[in-house]
């Protein structure tokens, strides 16, 4: 069956180097194959325009395979485009049309300065992670599978928190730039086990006030994030970060 | 810093006053339309006059209007706070933006509530403010005083009714009044199941039906306000 194929526009933000402070450039591609992934599609642009002596698009990408967050990029006013549920790398051509003009910009958020193009500095996530994002009390060898009982239903809620990729998808899709369900489904990941649960009252408050201290806006639970996670993580797990964090910060004596 | 000043000015604190000043102001509503509604019963205002008068000399209401006034303006101040903070937070807009998957309610709500804070001006301008401190203008009234015989005894109170009335007779009144409760309803379809998750109070078995009773106290509350100014200008009551 021979491949099918689109001719495209791209409407392209550009910044740094010649570009200055950044605008939207226009290119065409043509012969699309809609088999390959988003991308895929972009090494295709570049290779066209090294060819040409032009400046490629910078945009950043690893496991190409929905798993290391790294594609950050919102395609038509959606982070990671159109497709529910899915990263950038994940996204194919048949999720567009022949004819079709496409919007490419960064994530857009002061907390996310732009590097270049479609790369932006998301090393304020990293800094709230580092205050307070992993365990630090010794949980001894690894352990038997039975040795430490957890319940289904709630290794489960561990896992779907855990599932976070720390992409920033839901920063770029909230209108008040918070961070809140990237923060929470970590606060929830590691308080819902036993080995995370014993520091989790001092957690949650050093990893709040990092976000507070990164600049990140405040949850009006707008729900965008939800729809738009790569990951599909509920908000259930900011309530439960609000929650945790009232208890910390009012009903224990510990101070982050 | 001091652990309770950071606590207070720390995003989910400041969205703890939001919630907290809001579900106050959730609770004060249904209280004020029971009042309210007295001014659609047709006996010449005798019992909404008694009850306006008992609500400016009763110590307890009075001391719970403070508060009220007080949680009104924390929420308003804290509202902007929060709005310039988030605007701030935010990069620069998107050139093409969907954001097609959350309510218009929710992306509004510092406009919705900008809107109820200036129909609390007006309204307090029109009632409150005429009620403790104004002479009112007799020819428009008739008088500003009514005598009623309550309990054998002949008691001279202000005739809040008429000057309610009278104002409900201005039809760009009485449309200030309606789409302020149609921005109440929506600023309550995002907000009251809003203070909920913002409290952290979110149950895989009473989320459901917190959200269904905003929904209902949305829309109800909203209409039953309404309900008042429409009867009074289309004459069904007071004339
Ligand atoms: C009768 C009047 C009002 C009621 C019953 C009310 C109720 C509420 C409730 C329940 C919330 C949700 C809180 C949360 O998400 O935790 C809320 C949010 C909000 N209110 Fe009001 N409100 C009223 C008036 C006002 C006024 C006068 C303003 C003036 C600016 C205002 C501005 C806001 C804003 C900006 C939010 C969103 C905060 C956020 O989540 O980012 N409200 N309101
Ligand atoms: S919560 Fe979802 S959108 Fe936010 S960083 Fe994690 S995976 Fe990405
Ligand atoms: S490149 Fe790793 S998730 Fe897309």
């Amino acid at each position: 069956m021979a491949e099918k194929t689109i001719n495209i526009k791209l409407k392209v933000w550009r910044q740094g180097g010649e570009f200055g402070g950044g605008k939207l450039v226009d290119y065409s591609l043509d012969d699309v194959g809609t088999d390959m992934s988003f991308l895929e599609m972009f090494d295709v642009l570049n290779e066209k325009l090294i060819a040409e002596k032009k400046t490629p698009v910078s945009f950043e990408h690893d496991c190409r395979e929905g798993i290391c967050g790294t594609c950050s990029m919102v395609i038509n006013g959606q982070p990671h485009g159109p497709m529910k549920g899915t990263t950038t790398c994940q996204l194919h051509m048949r999720s567009f049309n022949d004819g079709d003009t496409i919007v490419v910009e960064p994530f857009r958020a002061k907390s996310f300065p732009v590097i270049r193009d479609l790369v932006v500095d998301r090393s304020s996530f990293d800094a709230i992670i580092q205050a307070g994002g992993y365990i630090s009390v010794n949980t001894g060898q690894a352990q038997d599978a039975n040795a430490i009982p957890v319940e289904k239903d709630v290794s489960d809620a561990a896992f779907d928190a855990a599932t976070c990729i720390g992409c920033g998808a839901c920063v770029a899709a909230c209108p008040n730039s918070a961070a809140m369900l990237f923060t929470s489904a970590k606060v929830s990941h590691l308080s819902t086990l036993p080995q995370g649960k014993v520091e989790s009252s001092k957690r949650v408050q050093a990893m709040v006030n990092q976000m507070d201290k990164e600049g990140f806006g405040m949850c009006s639970n707008i729900k965008a994030c939800e729809a738009e996670c790569p990951k599909e993580i509920s908000v259930d797990n900011i309530a439960l970060m609000n929650r945790q964090y009232l208890a910390s910060v009012l009903g224990s004596d510990k101070q982050a | 810093m001091n652990w309770f000043i950071q606590f207070l000015t720390s995003s989910i604190g400041r969205k703890l006053i939001m919630s907290l000043t809001g579900l106050f102001l959730i609770l004060f509503l249904p209280v004020h339309l029971v009042g309210n509604l007295q001014l659609l019963m047709n006996d010449g205002g005798e019992a909404f006059n008694v009850y306006a008068d008992m609500m400016g000399h009763n110590a307890f209401i009075q001391f719970t209007a403070k508060g009220l006034y007080f949680f009104i303006l924390l929420h308003a101040v804290q509202g902007v706070i929060i709005y310039m903070k988030n605007k701030n937070a935010s990069g620069q807009k998107y050139a093409k933006s969907t954001n097609a998957n959350a309510t218009w309610a929710s992306k509004n709500m510092i406009w919705l509530g900008l809107l109820l804070l200036i129909f609390i001006f007006i309204h307090m301008g029109d009632f409150w403010f005429a009620m403790k401190f104004q002479e009112w203008d007799q020819a428009e009234l008739g008088r500003e005083m009514i005598a009623y015989n309550i309990e054998g005894q002949s008691v001279e109170l202000k005739n809040l009714y008429a000057k309610v009335n009278y104002s409900f007779t201005n039809p760009l009144i009485v449309g200030v009044y309606v789409l302020s409760m149609v921005g109440l309803m929506f600023h309550l379809l995002h907000g009251f199941a809003s203070a909920f998750q913002t409290l952290g109070l979110n149950h895989k078995k009473y989320t459901p039906a917190i959200e269904l009773l905003g929904k209902l106290y949305s829309i109800i509350i909203p209409l039953a306000f309404a309900i008042i100014p429409i009867l009074h200008y289309a004459g069904v009551v007071g004339k």
